[in-house]
């Protein structure tokens, strides 16, 4: 079977490419093939202006001041927050800006913990990310909550009936994957959300790999928390967001205490702000989230189903290229994954092999992709991800592809 | 046994330069040849005291004293800090702790084309394994 590789029409990738400076560099005398974007993506001109714009032309603090660079700043920085609600689909005041993924789960693991108890079941996934597995072991530590692990298939995705046999009654929370930092797998969202509303569970999903790659409507997969890293979604590190159901916010406990969330404070008495802005202690960073506004609003200016459609046809081109490498073994194959090629190179350190792949100016990540569990599930202790965004080309694929099959040349002995 | 790591440099560095420009993905191959060449490490050396810390690879270094000499042997999972591990072996093991100490370690390994290999020193462990041997040379003293 030989699929066509050609690019829709309606995208054209040497114009978005013209708008991501760093991609004209070099690396180690050959031209940069970025393909760590998983990790972190670069930033469209688009993001870097915006946030040099903020600081040549209009900085202040946020909520406080009563002058006229103070709220511009403020206007700046709730447009950033209307930007991320549209990308959602959510309601005003669904939105709380916090420093990346991390830092939302751990939002919610802390303030719903707060009503756990001992034996109280939490729902994850040998497939999540450490991000969405620490918060959850704390609660463990801490609190006696009891972590169940969905399986994960050998194809690299959940294992969705084995999911739905582990919510019951005891399930108070249910944390999955959006889309596998590993295997690129995507979840049936609303599926899970019903099974762990039926238990009368809430559900959180990790988007911080799905929010790119595709359009996602939090009403839709009626989730209950949902969170994103702004740096992966092609702006700035420092940024997130967690959306969360307006109820859910009203109940929830503040996280952090500080400026800028309260709403009386005596010595025996506080009351706090309204969500979001309750979850919201201290300065929040402002130039980030207006720099995460702009990365939304240029990537909603592109067509995001051609663009899901030509990461399609990069992933694919790469695996059609090395075909027949028997010494490649692909973590995850799932139907319908995403751009993201995790491997193991039979005889080599993933290290190595990452290490030589730069040196024909490709990167890659290679560990344990912060993914431990799922690392133990395929039983190798690490392996090596290229991942593929809009601005890949088809011919970097396929020089990706060359350089490994070259890279592992040198592991013959 | 001559304490001249400068000239075992140069020789290594003439090796190495035959291969092509400092950047030159062939330098690995050559590289992973000499990690090739040493002895690996017996399951019994390969403890937790001769590991090297590092984050992904691992690395063992095993040093023994012998007539106011430093001997070295060492080995790792990975091919390229295997040839670290040779190199490094290549030049130190059999010097006098003065000598060691008196050389510039991360610079002979810039000198080499393999600045970048051990500046990611998290995640290789063989910025580690330098401090190890800086450290051993020193108790000697």
């Amino acid at each position: 079977m030989t699929a066509p590789f050609r690019t829709p029409p309606t995208f054209d990738v040497d114009a978005v490419r013209a708008e991501f400076p760093i991609l004209s560099r070099q690396v180690n005398g050959r031209p940069l093939i970025y393909l760590d974007s998983a990790a972190s993506a670069q930033k469209p001109t688009a993001v870097i202006r915006a946030m040099t714009a903020a600081m040549e032309g209009s900085f202040a603090n946020v909520h406080r001041g009563l002058h006229t660079l103070a709220n511009e700043t403020t206007d700046a920085y709730e447009a950033a927050r209307e930007s991320v609600r549209k990308l959602l689909n959510a309601d005003a005041g669904e939105i709380v800006f916090t420093k990346g993924g991390t830092e939302s789960i751990n939002l919610v693991a802390a303030s719903m913990g707060l009503e756990l108890q001992a034996g109280d079941e939490i729902v994850i996934s040998e497939l999540e990310h450490h991000a969405n597995i620490l918060p959850w072991h704390f609660l463990r530590e801490r609190k006696g909550v009891v972590l169940r692990w969905a399986p994960v298939t050998d194809d690299g995705a959940i294992d969705i009936e084995g999911l739905k046999a582990l919510i019951g009654p005891k399930t108070k929370g249910v944390a999955v994957t959006h889309m596998s930092n590993v295997t690129g797998w995507r979840s049936p969202a609303r599926q899970i959300a019903d099974a762990a509303h039926a238990a009368g569970a809430w559900v959180l999903f990790d988007g911080c790999q799905a929010v790119v790659h595709g359009e996602v409507d939090v009403k839709a997969i009626d989730a209950d928390f949902y969170v994103f890293t702004g740096h992966k979604l092609y702006g700035p590190t420092g940024i997130g967001a967690l959306y969360a159901k307006a109820e859910r916010l009203a109940a929830m406990a503040p996280y952090q205490g500080g400026g800028e969330m309260i709403g009386v404070v005596t010595k025996d008495h506080i009351t706090y702000a309204e969500p979001p802005h309750r979850f919201e202690a201290g300065t929040p960073p402002i130039l980030e989230a207006i720099g995460l506004g702009a990365a939304i609003e240029w990537l909603s200016g592109q067509d995001r189903a051609a663009i899901a459609a030509h990461e399609d046809a990069l992933y694919r081109r790469a695996v059609e290229r090395l075909e027949g490498c028997n010494w490649l073994r692909i973590l995850g194959a799932a139907p319908g994954k995403g751009a993201i090629l995790s491997f193991a190179v039979e005889g080599a350190h993933a290290h190595d092999v990452a290490q030589i792949l730069d040196r024909y100016g490709v990167a890659v990540r290679a560990g344990t992709h912060c993914a431990e569990p799922l690392m133990q599930r395929f039983g190798v202790t690490s392996s090596a991800r290229a991942s593929f965004a809009l601005y890949n080309t088809l011919d970097e694929a396929d020089r990706f592809a060359d350089a490994l099959i070259t890279a592992r040349s040198f592991f013959d002995r | 046994m001559t304490d001249d790591i400068a000239a075992e440099l140069d020789a290594l560095a003439d090796e190495f330069d035959m291969l092509g420009d400092p950047m030159d993905p062939e330098r690995y191959r050559h590289l992973m040849d000499l990690g090739h060449g040493l002895d690996p490490l017996s399951n019994e050396e390969r403890t937790e005291a001769n590991k090297v810390r590092g984050c992904a690879s691992q690395v063992w270094l095993v040093t023994e004293p012998r007539d106011g000499r430093l001997i070295f042997r060492g080995d790792s999972d990975s091919d390229i800090v295997r040839g670290l591990v040779a190199v490094l072996v290549t030049l130190f093991s059999g010097r006098a702790p003065e000598a060691i100490l008196a050389f510039d370690i991360k610079a002979a390994f810039a000198r080499l084309g393999f600045e970048s290999a051990i500046s990611s020193q998290r995640s290789n462990g063989f910025f580690s394994m330098v401090q190890r041997v800086r450290r051993d040379a020193e108790a000697m003293l």
